[in-house]
């Protein structure tokens, strides 16, 4: 290695590169590399470019070998793809994950009391803060659990907020992922793999670790259990092994050291949920359930799904089994509701929220709807019930016929439509081909696990848009990932 | 453990097996013809059309294709993925099974199967295909082996162990029996013949090959190749541990160590029939 950095010239591989008109995560506007990304810089001029290529070639062979793979929906069968990865790792230093952290504490603790308040007093209606028909219209409302009260008053156990930054650097709230946001054994393997590739690196940067994720995750499983159960069996119920997320979810299961069951593996007898296995019926206590609402129980829900389990509404009711996250948080998600969270922290907190939201106009108001269809071209409109980067507009990139269309269904849904302006995320140097990099927009998701406490793993998940321009950073649309290192220390 | 575990990893264990058993068949039989002499079509014929009646697969066969060629019956048992039983079809479900059962297996034994299926699933296999097909077996064979070499020395012994235990020896029982009955067709109705002509010897030293045996049985019987010491050899020993006894042996103790019932007693029809042919045997 010593040898090989005498021949070749220092800095060779970021050599050109031009972090632009963007907010560049690594750069500043001026070429200076931060400082929370010097010690890493340093370190990654030894590499050199044969050198980087074996890695980058040597970890995608792995990731496929270990079947760390998300499934393609629409795609003949057998279509699997792995996330593509890129080696250069998202760096945040102590401070700036420190303000995150209070940030994202404040948003779900007022989203649950949220939830609380919704299914049962409805103040928050009342007090008029948030149009009682917003709540009523909406798609993921479960009316028929008001007044149920959930194990230990939390709703949203698990939560995967997406984080963007604008043109200034500010951090910005893009949405709440307080269904089952999934990416999580991403964050696990990529530190794995990470430290695989560059060891030499976590010893002198100064990382700090994410390995504790799935011990956090059990132990808020096991803290929500019906009460009286000394011993609480705990499983993870996936859709099977069809799901996009399949992997992620055998990995958990695995990291965990619980059952991972589907539907067709549970039963419910005297209003208690039972697992099939060799030795007879088991009782099951916890499901973290990584399948929606509308498939949990097809006696209460979408009587189609084959993925649920008949009867398991009926004990969750009678408090035999506990469910995470619980049933009805779906508003939550809805992108009307998002509109209201800083409100929220307003009313439930009496504080300002401290990570702000992205601008939003809601297509239902009559003034919001009127600059929305006179300003499609420069917005980015989104249906307010859609993810994956599905159901989306973005207004500076589409055609005219997409904007008519767009158009058309904004205004007969204007319920289902909020747009906001397009904000120009901040970049990352990404390796694009043959030891060029260029500045690809970036994301982050940190992974939130409240129980007994709220616990964020430090990091969490960067997407990163690999095609060049593009702002969609979802796995579906051609987006990638890397390491985030959340720093000890501020540089 | 739950029952779908339970199924998952007796398929997955059984059609690994499947996989290496096929293969060496396959192998086994091209070289053979190599020192085989005169082949017109019609014997050709006659050399693969048992394969596939060996397989119990010859309806699915005949559906796909017109003539039992040595191209024909190569690609229907290596390649054909509308073959359930192929080597590809089977390596497939064996994976597709592990992955049901992901949490259940040790990360070497996943990565090894799934590792084979990458290769079986890329135009890589081709390749390797028609540049050498022995050593194209020699890759799925040495796979095969890895992986159960794997599950000996990674997994744990708990219940899921001996349902996978059990699918690997009733799928060896299976496919050595069905080995053996290749050459059954040739031989006269009544008695068996002790000695035998020289591409006969050639045949039944195959039939050896193709269950691993043919080194066990030297060892036992010395070079010169009887049918009825092979027949012996492959049904009845006690210590070959591909031989039907042997395997039927091996699945018992596994289908007691499952239900925890004692020999001679039985409490379910799996061990009650597996019961009678340890007696039988």
């Amino acid at each position: 290695m010593a040898t090989k950095t005498k021949t070749l010239p220092p800095a060779c591989m970021l050599k050109g590169y031009d972090p632009e008109v963007f907010f560049d995560e690594m750069l500043t506007a001026g070429g200076e590399t931060r400082p929370h990304y010097h010690r890493f810089h340093e370190l990654f001029q030894s590499v050199t470019q044969p050198d980087f290529e074996h890695k980058r070639q040597s970890v995608d062979l792995a990731f496929l070998r270990q079947g760390i793979t998300f499934n393609v929906y629409g795609d003949a069968a057998g279509a699997e793809k792995i996330f593509p990865f890129d080696l250069l790792p998202r760096i945040i230093p102590a401070k700036e994950w420190e303000y995150l952290e209070r940030g994202l504490v404040q948003r779900i603790t007022a989203l649950n009391l949220f939830l609380h308040d919704l299914y049962h007093e409805q103040k928050i209606l009342k007090d008029g803060v948030i149009p009682p028909f917003y709540v009523l219209s909406g798609k993921h409302f479960r009316r028929e659990f008001v007044n149920f009260n959930v194990p230990r008053d939390i709703y949203i156990h698990v939560c995967g907020t997406d984080l963007i930054r604008d043109d200034k650097g500010n951090y910005l709230v893009l949405e709440d992922n307080g269904r089952c946001p999934s990416g999580v054994s991403y964050v696990l393997e990529n530190r794995r793999t990470m430290k695989r590739t560059f060891p030499q690196m976590f010893e002198s940067v100064g990382v700090r670790p994410v390995e504790d994720y799935p011990r956090e995750l059990l132990r808020m499983l096991q803290y929500i259990a019906p009460a009286g159960v000394a011993y609480p069996r705990v499983v993870l119920l996936t859709p099977g092994a069809y799901n996009s997320a399949y992997f992620e979810h055998t990995y958990l299961a695995r990291q965990m050291g619980i059952e991972i069951v589907e539907g067709r593996d549970l039963v419910m007898r005297d209003s208690r949920i039972f697992m099939r296995t060799t030795k007879g019926l088991q009782p099951v206590h916890v499901i973290y359930r990584r399948l929606d609402d509308d498939f949990l129980d097809p006696t209460v829900f979408r009587r189609d799904s084959m993925l649920g389990v008949p009867g398991l509404v009926n004990a969750y009711r009678a408090g035999n089994v506990s469910l995470a996250n619980s049933i009805g948080t779906g508003i939550a998600d809805d992108k009307v509701m998002y509109y209201f969270v800083p409100k929220m922290i307003k009313y439930y907190l009496d504080q300002e929220p401290i990570i702000p939201n992205v601008p939003t106009y809601l297509a239902n108001e009559e003034a919001d709807r009127k600059y929305i269809l006179d300003n499609l071209e420069k917005l980015v409109v989104k249906a307010a019930n859609e993810s994956g980067g599905y159901g989306m507009l973005i207004g500076p990139k589409a055609t005219a016929a997409e904007i008519e269309e767009f158009r058309k269904k904004v205004i007969a849904e204007p319920r289902n439509y909020i747009a906001q302006p397009t904000i120009s995320l901040s970049r990352h140097p990404t390796h694009v081909a043959d030891g060029l990099f260029e500045g690809r927009h970036i994301d982050l998701r940190p992974y939130i696990i409240y129980g007994e406490k709220i616990i964020i793993v430090p990091g969490g998940l960067t997407r990163v848009a690999l095609r060049k321009g593009s702002l969609v950073v979802n796995s579906s649309q051609g987006g990638g990932s890397k390491d985030t290192w959340v720093l000890y220390g501020d540089e | 453990m739950l029952s779908r575990v339970a199924n998952s990893l007796y398929w997955m264990s059984r059609y690994i097996e499947r996989a290496e058993n096929i293969a060496r068949i396959v192998d086994v039989n091209l070289q053979l013809l190599l020192d085989l002499r005169n082949l017109d079509e019609e014997r050709l014929a006659k050399h693969w059309l048992p394969i596939i009646l060996t397989t119990g697969d010859e309806a699915q066969f005949f559906a796909l294709h017109k003539k039992a060629t040595a191209q024909n019956v190569t690609e229907f048992l290596v390649f054909q993925l509308a073959n359930p039983n192929s080597i590809t079809s089977s390596i497939c479900q064996a994976r597709e099974n592990a992955r049901m059962v992901r949490d259940q297996i040790t990360i070497e034994l996943w990565e090894e199967l799934n590792r084979l299926y990458w290769f079986v699933r890329t135009p890589e296999s081709r390749h390797v295909w028609q540049e050498s097909p022995s050593e194209f077996f020699q890759q799925i064979k040495s796979s095969s082996l890895l992986i159960i070499g794997l599950s000996y020395t990674t997994l744990i012994r708990n219940e899921g162990w001996w349902f996978a235990q059990a699918g690997k020896y009733i799928e060896r029982a299976d496919k050595s029996s069905r080995i053996l009955d290749l050459r059954y067709t040739t031989l006269p109705a009544k008695g068996l013949p002790e000695t035998v002509s020289e591409t006969d010897a050639l045949e039944w030293s195959a039939i050896l090959r193709s269950c691993s045996g043919w080194d066990a049985y030297k060892t036992l019987h010395g070079a010169e190749v009887s049918p009825r010491l092979v027949a012996e050899f492959l049904l009845l020993s006690e210590d070959f541990p591909r031989s039907v006894r042997f395997c039927v042996d091996e699945l018992n103790l596994a289908l007691r160590r499952i239900s925890g019932v004692s020999e001679g007693k039985f409490c379910n029809d799996a061990e009650k029939l597996s019961g009678r042919l340890v007696a039988e045997m």
